[in-house]
């Protein structure tokens, strides 16, 4: 079986450059990439052009980076002192789309680069997220590949490591992905659930059923709701909410969660959620059964 | 990170948003007038939670015996459980109506929003339920504010243009943009006799993600909540957030951890802590996270849960076992989960040291709880 693109997402021809490519985390990330499978033709990192890196050869600038080698999609790992400039480079450059890994990039930054993107139509996917994968045709981020199999689920998350455990968890169950997208655990973020569904996942006809496992903090899950009432979103939705037994006016561990009065708290996004008929998991290993139920 | 009114006041004055004349009274000193203010003077107790006013933290005193006792009063005075560390002594500043303003970074527009009401000392909460009460106006952040903005709200406000609040829009926005603030609010901003407007209170988030640019150090919250646990977790690079139940938690990512103190709460156990090592955490670093759970928070018991993707079990399975042995942490009272990446080497590590690994995350979460009663 052959996998396709996502449409509105990436093409079929995936070219990846690795900004931030001679740093630990990138030069790591790059050969994992690799191991997967994943098209990576470049990487960039200001003042170590001419080097090479698991055989990705490096560049000082984005802008030459692409005209050798066509690069047409961009993974960050730039420190966020510099991540902005990063940003900015990449969208100039031509790179759609922009998985932005760097974690602690200010929101005046953000939202700056966010505004940016959108008015040149690249997407931005993060900060501080774990990328994406689309098992059977790349992985353009940092989770473990072997947790990922082709198949017709989507998982859409503002985490990492509980997104892995949720792939698993369903795998074992049988199941395969379809796209799993980490969109980022910051406070502003380039792709939130409500754009997920409304530009990429309602467009997909691979997509049998929806995973989304949000957290306390913000309103994304409450307009996602909303947004599936209103368009009448048709496919099974399975929703996972942490952070029931936060407690209010503390950061845990994520910029964006946070509950900030009475607003943003689980039971809320929970509620939302219900009301929609998203079928709501308690505990993250209720997903394969609700999947199974749904679409098994 | 929330700043106490008067932190807040500091920053609105280095930017030029005015503010009453005032001074600073810090706990177990001698409250004095300085000889430049005149009464009547506002004493306002600081602190981070809200609704001191309906507590009686805010009095109006007309003289020195007044003043003693309201400063001693609200020294005393806890609201939600903290007493002040500060007081802020205004000159109080006679005035002919009370306004809403406030500018923030908005996480669903993705960008700035200026917020105003005609309407001062209400919540903005109440004023966004009260149909045409709340003005909402989006700020392009690549455009930034610019005079049609600041003529919109003036309009709004005023039904004119009134020069010395534009030019206060335009200061306060500009602390948003420039100190990496993620909301500037003064509520009530006070209207004068002849029309110039003044800032009575403030509200103002730092973005945290700001340090590496910003002076945020010297702030009340940065160094009076830090325990010698939280500057480990800050050096070691990993989040620490005491609760007040009996088990204490670990894991590694945000989500997995939150969703780990869900599930012990929901097979009836009670987190004792939140504590989330990250991603690719190294031997140390949890090792460092683990003594601070053990010589903090005092657990009764401990539940550790990793899925080791970047993560490697085995340096987690040193970690403990070093941990343990140099505490005396008896192997009875941790239940630890482990699966992926050096699974087998790191139950291995643990078997050989009389822990009990388990693979499944329910199944340890049922056991901790068990354990613990």
């Amino acid at each position: 079986m052959s996998v396709k693109p996502v449409k509105n997402f990436v093409s079929e021809d995936i070219k990846v450059l690795v900004q931030g490519i001679t740093g630990n985390q990138g030069r790591f990330h790059t050969e994992q990439m690799l191991k997967y499978g994943t098209n990576i033709v470049a990487g960039v990192t200001p003042g170590k052009g001419g080097q090479d890196i698991h055989g990705v050869p490096v560049f000082d600038t984005v802008k030459e980076a692409v005209k050798e080698t066509g690069a047409n999609t961009s993974i960050i790992f730039v420190p966020a002192k510099f991540a902005y400039d990063a940003v900015v480079e990449a969208i100039y450059g031509g790179l759609n789309p922009i998985a932005v890994i760097t974690e602690g990039i200010p929101a005046n930054d953000t939202v700056k680069f966010v505004k940016l993107a959108k008015a040149n139509n690249v997407r931005i996917i993060g900060p501080n997220c774990p990328g994406f994968i689309i098992p059977g045709l790349t992985k353009v981020g940092i989770m473990p590949n072997q947790y990922f199999k082709p198949g017709n689920i989507t998982i859409v998350s503002r985490s990492g490591t509980l997104t892995y455990e949720v792939a698993w968890a369903i795998l074992k169950e049988g199941f395969g992905h379809r796209l799993v997208i980490g969109v980022g655990g910051d406070y502003v973020i380039g792709t939130d659930f409500l754009e997920m569904f409304d530009q990429i996942i309602k467009y997909d006809e691979d997509t049998d059923a929806v995973v989304v496992i949000g957290e306390i903090g913000g309103d994304d899950e409450e307009r996602l709701s909303k947004y599936i009432v209103e368009t009448k979103f048709d496919k099974p939705v399975v929703g996972y909410i942490a952070g029931k037994t936060a407690p209010p006016g503390k950061r845990m561990g994520h910029a964006g969660a946070i509950i900030s009065g009475s607003s943003g708290t689980a039971d809320a996004k929970i509620k939302s959620l219900k009301e929609a008929g998203v079928n709501i998991a308690y505990k993250p290993s209720d997903i394969p059964r609700i999947m199974k139920e749904l679409i098994g | 990170m929330f700043l106490l009114e008067y932190e807040g006041k500091t920053i609105f004055k280095e930017g030029g948003v005015t503010v009453p004349k005032s001074f600073i009274i810090e706990k177990n000193s001698k409250p004095n007038i300085p000889e430049d203010f005149k009464l009547p003077l506002v004493v306002k107790g600081q602190y981070l939670a809200g609704g001191r006013g309906k507590a009686g933290a805010v009095k109006v005193v007309r003289s020195m015996e007044d003043f003693e006792e309201a400063v001693e009063s609200v020294f005393n005075l806890p609201v939600k459980g903290k007493y002040p560390s500060h007081i802020l002594v205004e000159e109080f500043v006679p005035h002919d109506k009370e306004i809403y303003l406030s500018v923030i970074v908005s996480k669903p527009d993705k960008g700035y929003i200026i917020l105003a009401s005609k309407e001062g000392g209400v919540e903005v909460e109440e004023l966004a339920k009260r149909e045409g009460a709340l003005l909402k106006l989006y700020v392009d952040p690549i455009a930034g504010l610019l005079p049609f903005h600041q003529r919109i709200v003036s309009k709004f406000l005023f039904g004119g243009m009134n020069k010395s609040f534009m030019s206060l829009l335009k200061n306060l926005f500009n602390l948003v943009v420039n100190r990496d603030l993620l909301l500037a609010e003064i509520n009530p901003l006070a209207v004068l006799d002849d029309g110039s407007v003044m800032a009575l209170d403030s509200k103002v988030i730092v973005d945290d993600n700001s340090e590496f640019r910003q002076d945020i150090k010297h702030f009340y919250e940065y160094v009076s909540i830090l325990t010698r646990g939280e500057k480990l977790a800050k050096e070691y690079g990993f989040s620490y957030v005491p609760l007040d139940g009996d088990i204490g938690v670990m894991g590694n990512g945000a989500g997995l951890t939150m969703a780990t103190l869900d599930l012990v709460a929901y097979y009836g156990g009670k987190p004792a802590c939140f504590i989330d090592v990250g991603g690719g955490a190294s031997e140390e670093r949890i090792g460092t996270a683990l003594d601070v759970m053990l010589t903090e928070i005092k657990p009764k018991t401990i539940f550790v849960n990793i899925f080791a993707g970047i993560t490697r079990c085995d340096d987690v399975a040193r970690a403990i076992v070093s941990v343990a042995g140099k505490r005396g942490l008896d192997s009875g009272k941790i239940v630890i989960r482990l699966t992926g990446t050096n699974e087998d080497i790191g139950k291995d590590v643990l078997n050989k040291a009389g822990f009990k690994v388990y693979k499944d995350m329910d199944d340890a979460a049922k056991e901790v709880v068990k354990i613990c009663q």
